[in-house]
């Protein structure tokens, strides 16, 4: 036993090392990052400047950084853009809810049962690659309010990243841990939270963060239509009442909270990660 | 099952198991895996199935578990005829088979979860099987944190903590060090016999089978049949060491081994011989 055991002190010294050594590399790609930003904000100063110099392009110099923060910041103070985000989130998240919902159990079905997967794999990658836009017309028939063909949409978007990551990591189980499972005593329902969702979550998750990008790029589109609220509407509001300075204010909005959310994901995806780096 | 969960509220120690009659054959497999075994282990005995690969040990041990159903025949726990897997007769295989996402005491307490039992009484059942196998102290740690031997310990005291009666052993230390193989084997043995319930271990390894069984059932291939049952009466302190008794154990098993191979016995003393004249080049070089 004592070969095996580990010196305590040189434990926690290796691990305040690692420590350190995280610390040092987060503030390096933080440095990176802020980089990165800064040339972003350049070129776009610099484009901005180009139109508002040109006269046949100089009503377009809303565009530029200085109008838009302007504007950005008149619409957080009056809270018309948390007003005209709102409903926005309010779909991604019943799309993604429903998405969830159908995706992940048909993806444990798909990733268990073999006839299920060879008998859904055209079907499913034909469905797959149809523009979720290209259903537009058939949701608006289908469902009889704006909101939930929107809601519609974005779910059929949403589903088959999720689907197939879960399919995936089905797959990936060790058949042995069944095994283990039912030695132990375990009942269906133990199999199924105890065992398959802890080891499919990473999957899941990677496929969920897939879907919130896929679903945030259709939304705005799907605002385009019917509805007099969120984001898509917003930008297109805009366009019409000659508000450059709102539309690129909205521009950023939605670059900012497609960002979040995907660092929402990502966070979760490392929290259910259990695969140790070697 | 309801018969055996108040034997073991009981505690009555290991089980007793009959194997009748038992043949199997896989899907699609014209041969028998194993043709009409036929034996019985006493209630806290520790009994080693010896052979080659492909005699059907593995095969025989799944069925005596319960987690694969025989073609024919059937085995009885204590008169009781399994029907499918269940935490009275626990496996540990090769691989520890922890869930990579468990602490080591959310992998000890995994079959009392299971089995509904209070929090208080995990808990407290955790703390002793960690006792029992020496990992006290390392409740909270990730169980990928931990050495292959120490993994070993922990599918130990995960099989142990929900009382079973039977507990078969598929080769489980075969991918360790030979220290740590040594080692784990005699706390099993001691374990199995302290908290008194019968052991069932499939190996190849003849000095495996001479330090935990005291019987061994060497089996032969093609098709998986009983070739050969080899008591093993030693005192444990005997098994421990390299004594003579051990040895001569040893030699009698690989006898046994060798000829349920098919390999003569002149081929393997040759071969003993040949280790032999090597062990005397490399002490006369030293």
């Amino acid at each position: 036993m004592s070969a095996e055991a580990i010196d305590g002190a040189a434990l926690a010294q290796f691990e305040s090392e690692a420590r350190a050594r995280k610390v040092g590399d987060a503030s390096r790609g933080a440095g990176f990052a802020l980089i990165g930003l800064a040339v972003l904000l350049a070129v776009w100063w610099v484009g901005g400047k180009i139109i508002a110099d040109n006269p046949a392009t100089a009503n377009f110099a809303g565009f530029a950084p200085a109008p838009t923060f302007e504007k950005l910041w008149e619409m957080l103070r009056s809270g018309f853009a948390w007003r005209m985000t709102w409903p926005s989130l309010m779909r991604i998240g019943a799309g993604l809810a429903w998405a969830i919902a159908i995706g992940v159990p048909m993806g444990i079905v798909i990733g268990r049962f073999r006839a299920a997967r060879e008998a859904s794999s055209v079907p499913f990658q034909f469905l797959r690659m149809i523009s979720p836009l290209a259903w537009m017309p058939i949701a608006v028939l289908a469902f009889p309010s704006w909101d939930r063909a929107i809601i519609f949409l974005i779910g059929v978007a949403a589903v088959w990243p999720i689907l197939f990551s879960t399919a995936h990591g089905f797959r990936r189980i060790d058949p042995a841990w069944f095994k283990v499972g039912r030695n132990l005593g375990a009942r269906p329902w133990h199999m199924l939270f105890t065992i398959i969702m802890p080891a499919i979550a990473q999957d899941a998750l990677a496929g969920i963060r897939l879907a919130v990008g896929v679903a945030w790029i259709v939304l705005v589109p799907a605002e385009f239509l019917g509805v007099t609220s969120g984001l898509g509407y917003s930008i297109n509001d805009a366009r019409d009442a000659l508000e450059y300075d709102r539309l690129a204010a909205t521009v950023v909005i939605i670059g900012v909270i497609g960002f979040s959310l995907d660092w929402i994901c990502e966070r979760a995806i490392r929290k259910a990660s259990w695969a140790r780096e070697e | 099952m309801t018969v055996a969960s108040d034997r073991h509220r009981g505690r009555k120690p290991g089980a007793h198991i009959a194997v009748t009659g038992v043949s199997h054959r896989f899907r699609r497999n014209a041969t028998y895996a194993l043709t009409n075994v036929e034996f019985e282990i006493q209630p806290c005995e520790a009994v080693a199935l010896v052979g080659r690969s492909g005699c059907g040990k593995s095969t025989l041990l799944h069925i005596m578990s319960g987690l694969t159903a025989p073609t024919k025949g059937e085995i009885r726990l204590d008169g009781a005829l399994v029907k499918g897997p269940s935490p009275e007769c626990v496996v540990m295989f090769q691989q520890p088979h922890l869930f990579p996402w468990m602490t080591v005491a959310q992998s000890v307490g995994l079959g009392l979860k299971f089995a509904g039992r209070p929090k208080k009484e995990i808990e407290a059942r955790v703390q002793e099987l960690l006792a029992l196998v020496e990992l006290d102290g390392y409740e909270k740690r990730n169980v990928q944190e931990l050495s292959g031997g120490q993994q070993q310990r922990v599918a130990l005291a995960r099989s142990l903590a929900v009382h079973p009666e039977v507990l078969f052993l598929d080769e489980p230390f075969s991918a360790l060090d030979l220290v740590t193989r040594r080692a784990l084997q005699q706390d099993v043995r001691r374990i199995a016999s302290e908290i008194g319930i019968t052991l069932v271990i499939v190996t190849h390894d003849i000095p495996e089978a001479v330090t935990m069984a005291d019987r061994a059932i060497v089996m032969a291939p093609n098709p998986g049949r009983i070739f050969d049952i080899v008591p093993i009466d030693l005192d444990d302190a005997d098994r421990s060491e390299r004594s003579a008794a051990a040895q001569a154990a040893q030699e009698r098993l690989q006898k046994s081994f060798e000829g349920a191979s098919g390999r003569s016995v002149e081929l393997a003393a040759a071969r003993q011989a040949g280790v032999e004249t090597l062990r005397l080049a490399a002490a006369g070089q030293h």
